[in-house]
């Protein structure tokens, strides 16, 4: 969630973050919305059919994006964590809280969007190949984090729990993508690295990069709004909370 | 859809649903967290 | 204490879950030299991976077998199957058949599935790109993706 300009160290507090994210919030949901609209308009309306796999190939709009974000939230939890876990800041560990069921539910998506492109274009809903296998395990993570965050009642120790979790958990993400180069697996590879231009064409690239950008907008809304939550929730006995419940009134 | 409807649709009315749900989820915590923190304020200062 | 435990709990679960379905899953699929060279599993199933011969496809009257072969065009095997193929199968493209070798070196596949490349594109390209490639230009993307384990 870059920002360039702003004061970190300050905003690092969660009591001046909080008004912070209540501003920055709209923003991004307004972008996530207006980005969707045209990512959706795209997909089914000015995206070309595919000349092997016919109109089936649109599920890749929703599933290569929701796969993205699966790894890149997970690394971004597991910075949080780490960073939580190492300067002992109280706002790290919130972040890392707010991203979770946002990465978990990605995580599901891809899943269950591959299930789907999977049955008409192999043949089967799932393999155990490294590739769906590592995805998995990612799901498994997530709900990991969250269950054994919710299971500890001491909330220091709960957050050291998960964040060690999620920073041991964060060697899966170059497994997920680099196993379709590593092992024979049954899905394909990357059409989009660093190494070689994109095997497919602009158009059809273009909208997934939209979607993608959709996505990456609606989950730094939902996190902004989610970790609100997380903060006056956490810092309840706190005097700023206080005061602030004393103003809407 | 060419035969696939049912895959793709599949697919985006799920995403447009959990998306939904995960929104209504977040708001309705604000919601009762405010109510909770409110009673808390009116308690303390009694 | 309890967060140690539980982490390390959790952690041991999701690295056992790992190991667990790498150690099988690793090698996805055989390619017919691979099979050839005997470093398939012997006398149970496993898969075998590669692009469908072109021309090879027959079916039988009864409509549901078919005979194929699998080719990486280094090694060839023929395969038998019953059942009904995805929408992807196709000759040229690529397939990973479950089953296993009978005495005569055939494989006699349980189930077929398709494996398709990274590549799209719409039709027309599609059709632009083999015109050039008859004519001799630029190549076509190759069936099957590289970087695969270098196994097709």
């Amino acid at each position: 969630m870059a920002l360039a300009g702003i004061n970190w160290f300050k905003y690092s507090s969660p009591a001046s973050f909080y008004p912070l994210a209540g501003k920055m919030m709209p923003w991004f949901a307004g972008l996530a919305t207006v980005l969707t609209v045209v990512g959706l308009y795209m997909s089914f309306f000015v995206a070309p059919t595919d000349y092997k796999q016919g109109e089936a190939y649109r599920i890749m709009f929703i599933h290569v994006p929701a796969a993205w974000m699966s790894m890149f939230i997970y690394v971004v939890m597991a910075v949080y964590a780490a960073l939580g876990l190492i300067f002992n800041t109280r706002l790290s560990a919130m972040m890392a809280s707010s991203l979770a069921p946002t990465g978990a539910m990605f995580t599901f998506l891809a899943l269950w969007t591959g299930a789907l492109w999977g049955k008409p274009m192999w043949g089967t809903w799932w393999v155990w190949d490294a590739r769906l296998t590592s995805e998995l395990i990612l799901l498994f993570l997530y709900i990991g984090f969250m269950s054994l965050e919710a299971a500890i009642d001491d909330p220091r120790r709960a957050t050291r729990a998960s964040g060690l979790l999620a920073i041991v958990g964060v060697v899966n993400v170059p497994i997920i993508y680099f196993s379709v180069q590593w092992w024979n697996t049954l899905h394909q590879g990357a059409s989009i690295s660093l190494d070689k231009a994109p095997s497919m064409a602009t158009i059809m690239l273009v909208t997934m990069l939209v979607m993608t950008l959709a996505f990456w907008m609606y989950t730094i809304a939902i996190v902004l709004y989610r970790v609100r939550c997380e903060i006056l929730e956490r810092e309840r006995h706190s005097e700023w909370v206080t005061e602030l419940m004393e103003e809407r009134k | 859809m060419g035969g696939y409807g049912g895959y793709v649709w599949g697919s985006y009315i799920v995403t447009a649903l959990l998306i939904a749900a995960e929104i209504i989820w977040v708001i309705q915590r604000r919601k009762v967290l405010l109510k909770r923190l409110a009673r808390m304020s009116r308690l303390t200062k009694g | 204490m309890l967060f140690i435990v539980g982490g390390v709990v959790g952690i041991g679960i999701a690295a056992g879950l790992i190991l667990n379905a790498f150690n099988s899953n690793m090698v996805f699929f055989f390619s017919p030299t691979q099979v050839v060279d005997k470093e398939a599993p012997q006398g149970r199933n496993f898969r075998l991976g590669g692009l469908v011969t072109v021309g090879s496809v027959k079916r039988e009257d009864d409509g549901l077998t078919v005979h194929f072969t699998v080719t990486d065009n280094l090694n060839t095997i023929p395969v038998v199957y019953s059942g009904i193929l995805p929408d992807l199968f196709r000759e040229g493209e690529g397939v990973v058949a479950q089953g296993r070798l009978d005495e005569d070196g055939i494989f006699r596949a349980e189930e077929v599935l398709a494996k398709h490349d990274e590549t799209y594109m719409p039709p027309e390209v599609a059709e632009a790109l083999e015109k050039a490639k008859e004519a001799g230009g630029n190549p076509a993307p190759q069936n099957m993706p590289a970087g695969n384990g270098g196994s097709i």
